[in-house]
């Protein structure tokens, strides 16, 4: 028999899943009122998923109190505050960009925005909890919003895509189900917390065990952040998503998939188990490597942005190998750096899209971009500037970010890390410089069928210039968030 | 006037922004009136500059991020003074010479932030913001290569920009760590290059004067990493080529000067004859490759590399004349290269080609060109009683303490220098006229003999009379090697500077 739950009001803190909550019942809004009317226009749901997404960043940023709530499953602490903060804030700038010129299938379905909403929600979830249970179940809600977003594209590419991203995902929900459920059986407990207490007074014992629910737990979050090996999905996936979506997965999934392998690694870091650490440098060091050799050679900038951006990701994730405090801010400064460029980059493509393209169809060619100083020199200012950032160059946003972690890691005492860190971003170069070669060097090619800016419209632009502008001035506001950053990350004792 | 360093950092830039209002037809007066400003005001500068000063004058510090000791830190000495002096003043005379038709608008903007970030690579006091100067100033360059450049313009500006990006990255990370360093030593971060006199371990400095090397050596260049420099000067419009060597190229020698030096003593006694003999290859290797040449800008370009190996040498002398020579040569070279740029750049314009064949006779049709050109020539060779001379001969002096034997080599350069100069002037100047097309040729007049006559002037006047640039250097230089004797670790680094720093009996 089930026994009755005596507790107290108080002890449950229902505070703590507040954002989660305002997320959702937004989504249940949407619902209702679709129930009730069609004829109402995208922006009104733009807008009104925007509403729910302020009052959900108001509710983050002025919860204070106790951390742990819901029966100890939420854990509420200083870097679940700052990804939530970061996903709101990237989704706020990606919702935007649904606001576009042209009329596209998905957003005549009010259902979209409800999926967003409850994707939201989910990653909030997956951040906010130390409990394998919950991050599993954050992450499903999460996930099964986006295969549905993706597809709602209705192109042949993004059922393709779509089918894609499942499967490789329902992979990694069968790793991650059976990595918990080792762990589970080896320490008697589905929470991070404890399972650390009892790896550390067990002495590791049952290591083989351990070792192997590792693996599975790092597999599936691999497919989740798209590390190499686990990376095959994602540029299909980018190239079936529209631009702006693309540039959405490259950013808040990510933050989120962190924020978990952060909580997960941090005792085997702590510990300095070896394995766990050749584990770790092998996934970094390839993950950053390999995609920027295959980038190098991607005639699609979308491709070759989705390539760069798994790079990127092994970039971020050195912080979790370093596991210092510097290198966790550095991870938390870099990605928010990388938001604001990367959602401008992609934001860029977006309103060079075109229904009913002959020439190039949904893709983003590079010759499409060739001469483009000459026809809207502005454009091409800001994308150049963009890939610059991307490709750090100082003193645009992510160059910070860059140095930082590079700074985090050699005083984390890898040298080797660092160095091979700096050389990749020397290769990267490249394939950021290409693009602004097409832009500024080359001459146009003519053709009177090709219309650029063809998506543009004022929201559009509002977004490209809030990325470019936060990515020219970043070293006036950087101190700041740093000192921000710092004060999230160390409240939490990462 | 304690903001005259960040308003001639700033200065143009700010015009830059400003001309994007100008219009085009207007924007060539608006360039020039600008730089003709900056000119002055680094005059001004210079004026308010205490010579008898040894240590950084005008220095501010402003913290941007302060949690990991970055600033905003600037200031001058006598190393950097004429540096900054020669920048602005071939930035002026290249533009004023500038003779460019297409898309002269965007080119002069960029020329504005190209001298931005040059100024300010020159007056960093702080490694992250040295830094970021020196990796921005790649991007003009770039689009100045790419855009008007010869066929293959884009090859061309890719490599150089791949080549300097990649081997500044190594130079981050060295940065970095010296940050770590100094951390570890004081509980504070810093990238205040003044702060940095902790000792580093002897192992250490060695790995990080690399790190530094990787940097500066491909900027230079070096032999072996020159390869991107001939491709650089051979696409580049004319006024990219003499920005380059002029000032572009002193940005990797004045490093190893700001940086390599003062940071790793030890590591830099340990690595001077390695040094040596890269310079000396350069000097020789690069001598006869110019000689090959059929192409006149390619000549000029090797002639570079050839010459910066002497102010190598010179730096890697340790004592003051070399290190002063070297600073007086990195301010000769400046001026030599790019007044002879220009004029390769003026008889391409009129004939359309560079190549030596299609000249000669051109003393005829030409003559005032043909003096200019030969007096440029002269100076670049190392003819006494021009400004070449004096950096050259300080340079192989201060390196004859070191090593007669790779002083004697290295003093090839004048010879091979005299070689492939006096033979291309033969072939371009003299002889018969054999193509129609010379004939008719316009001898230089006007704007152009305005943008030449200043740097005939000062190439004659600091050749007789060098002392107004080589005293603060040498007050400088001085500082720096007595710096470098306090804080070189190893016994046998202080012995060897001591007795470097014995030319003339006096001790260091």
């Amino acid at each position: 028999m089930i026994q009755p739950i005596s507790i107290s009001f108080d002890q449950l803190n229902i505070l703590t899943i507040m954002p989660m909550a305002v997320a959702i019942f937004g989504a249940l809004t949407i619902l209702v009122i679709d129930l009730f009317t069609n004829k109402l226009h995208k922006s009104f749901f733009v807008m009104l998923t925007i509403l729910f997404l302020m009052i959900d960043l108001g509710v983050v940023l002025t919860y204070t109190g106790n951390p742990r709530g819901f029966f100890d499953l939420m854990l509420v602490d200083g870097i679940s505050l700052l990804s939530q903060i970061i996903i709101l804030v990237g989704s706020g700038l990606f919702i935007l960009l649904a606001l576009s010129q042209s009329r596209f299938h998905e957003y005549r379905y009010p259902e979209y925005f409800a999926l967003f909403l409850f994707m939201i929600a989910g990653f909030q979830f997956m951040v906010s909890s130390d409990s394998l249970i919950l991050i599993f179940v954050g992450l499903e809600t999460a996930s099964m919003s986006i295969y549905t977003i993706i597809a709602m594209h209705n192109r042949t590419k993004s059922i393709e895509a779509a089918i894609k991203y499942f499967t490789i995902g329902a992979l990694a929900t069968a790793f991650f189900a059976f990595g918990s459920m080792i762990l589970y059986g080896v320490t008697g407990t589905v929470e991070l917390g404890r399972m650390a207490e009892v790896f550390v007074s067990t002495d590791f014992a049952n290591y083989p065990y351990i070792l192997l629910g590792v693996v599975f737990i790092a597999s599936a979050l691999g497919f989740k952040l798209s590390l190499v090996p686990f990376h095959i999905w994602t540029p299909d996936v980018y190239e079936g998503s529209s631009a702006a979506l693309a540039g959405f997965l490259s950013i808040v999934p990510k933050i989120a998939g962190f924020v978990v392998v952060l909580r997960f690694f941090e005792v085997f870091v702590l510990v300095e188990d070896m394995f766990v650490h050749y584990l770790l440098y092998g996934l970094v060091v390839v993950t950053i490597t390999v995609p920027n050799m295959i980038a190098l050679v991607q005639t699609d900038i979308k491709r070759m942005l989705a390539y760069s951006s798994i790079s990127h990701a092994g970039f971020a994730l050195s912080a979790v190998l370093v596991g210092t405090t510097q290198a966790t801010n550095g991870l938390f400064l870099y990605w928010i750096m990388f938001l604001f460029t990367n959602i401008g980059a992609f934001a860029i493509l977006w309103v060079h899209r075109r229904k009913k393209d002959k020439k190039y169809g949904d893709g983003h060619p590079f010759e499409k971009f060739a001469g483009l100083i000459k026809t809207s020199p502005v454009a091409a200012s800001i994308m150049g500037l963009f890939m610059l950032s991307l490709a750090g160059v100082p003193p645009f946003s992510l160059f910070w970010g860059k140095m930082y972690l590079i700074g985090a890691t050699i005083s984390g005492g890898e040298l080797v890390l660092a160095v091979i860190m700096a050389l990749n971003s020397g290769i990267a170069v490249y394939y950021y410089l290409k693009l602004i070669v097409y832009m500024f060097l080359k001459d146009k090619v003519e053709d009177s069928e090709v219309v650029l800016m063809g998506n543009a419209n004022t929201t559009l632009k509002a977004v490209i210039g809030i990325s470019a502008i936060a990515t020219t001035i970043s070293v006036l506001f950087i101190d700041r968030l740093l000192e921000l950053i710092n004060y999230y990350v160390t409240t939490s004792g990462f | 006037m304690e903001y005259i360093l960040t308003i001639l950092i700033f200065f143009p830039a700010v015009a830059a922004v400003m001309g994007f209002v100008v219009d085009k037809n207007s924007i060539r007066a608006y360039g020039i009136m600008v730089v003709v400003v900056e000119f002055l005001l680094s005059m001004y500068m210079w004026s308010m500059f205490d010579i008898s000063e040894a240590g950084m004058q005008f220095a501010v510090l402003i913290p941007i991020i302060s949690q990991y000791g970055i600033s905003y830190n600037i200031g001058i000495d006598g190393i950097s003074l004429f540096l900054v002096i020669m920048t602005t003043f071939m930035t002026m005379i290249s533009i004023i010479g500038l003779s460019e038709k297409r898309d002269i608008k965007n080119l002069i903007l960029t020329l504005l932030f190209l001298e931005m970030t040059m100024v300010g690579v020159f007056l960093a006091l702080d490694a992250i913001l040295f830094y970021v100067f020196w990796e921005l100033s790649l991007v003009p360059m770039l689009y100045i290569i790419g855009a008007w450049g010869g066929k293959l313009r884009i090859y061309a500006s890719i490599k150089f920009f791949l080549y300097t990006f990649t081997g500044s990255l190594l130079m981050l990370v060295g940065m970095l760590f010296m940050g770590y360093i100094y951390y570890q030593y004081t509980g504070t971060w810093s990238f205040n290059i003044l702060d940095w006199d902790m000792h580093v371990p002897y192992n250490m400095q060695l790995w990080l004067f690399l790190a530094f090397f990787a940097g500066f050596a491909i900027k230079v260049p070096m032999v072996p990493f020159h390869t991107w420099l001939p491709y650089a000067h051979g696409q580049a419009p004319t006024i990219g080529s003499a920005i380059l060597a002029a000032v572009l190229l002193k940005m990797g020698t004045y490093g190893f000067v700001r940086f390599s030096l003062p940071l790793f003593p030890d590591a830099a006694v340990a690595f001077m004859i390695p040094m040596a003999i890269l310079a000396v290859v350069a000097i020789i290797y690069t001598a006869m490759v110019a000689y090959a040449q059929e192409d006149i800008k390619q000549v000029i370009a090797y002639s570079s590399v050839s010459h910066m190996g002497v102010i190598i040498l010179g730096i890697f002398a340790i004592n003051t004349e070399g290190i002063g020579g070297g600073l007086f040569l990195m301010i000769s070279h400046g001026v030599v290269s790019g007044a002879l740029f220009m004029l390769v750049g003026m008889l391409y314009e009129r004939t359309g080609t560079k190549m030596m064949s299609e000249f000669g006779g051109l003393a005829k049709t030409m003559p005032v060109f043909a003096v200019i050109f030969g007096i440029m020539l002269m100076a670049s060779v190392g003819l006494p009683l021009t400004i070449g001379f004096v950096g050259e001969f300080l340079a192989l002096l201060g390196f004859f303490v070191v090593s007669p034997t790779i002083t004697i080599l290295a003093a090839l350069t004048i010879v091979l220098g005299a070689i492939y100069m006096l033979v291309l002037y033969k072939k371009t100047f003299f002889g018969p006229i054999t193509k129609p097309i010379n004939e008719t040729l316009q001898d230089i007049k006007g704007r152009e003999l305005f943008a030449l006559a200043p740097l005939v002037f000062i190439v004659i006047f600091l050749g007789i009379y060098p002392k107004p640039i080589l005293e603060p250097v040498n007050n400088s230089v001085n500082q720096l090697v007595q710096e470098m004797y306090i804080k070189a670790g190893e016994p046998i680094t202080k012995a060897k500077i001591a007795h470097f720093n014995t030319i003339g009996g006096k001790t260091p």
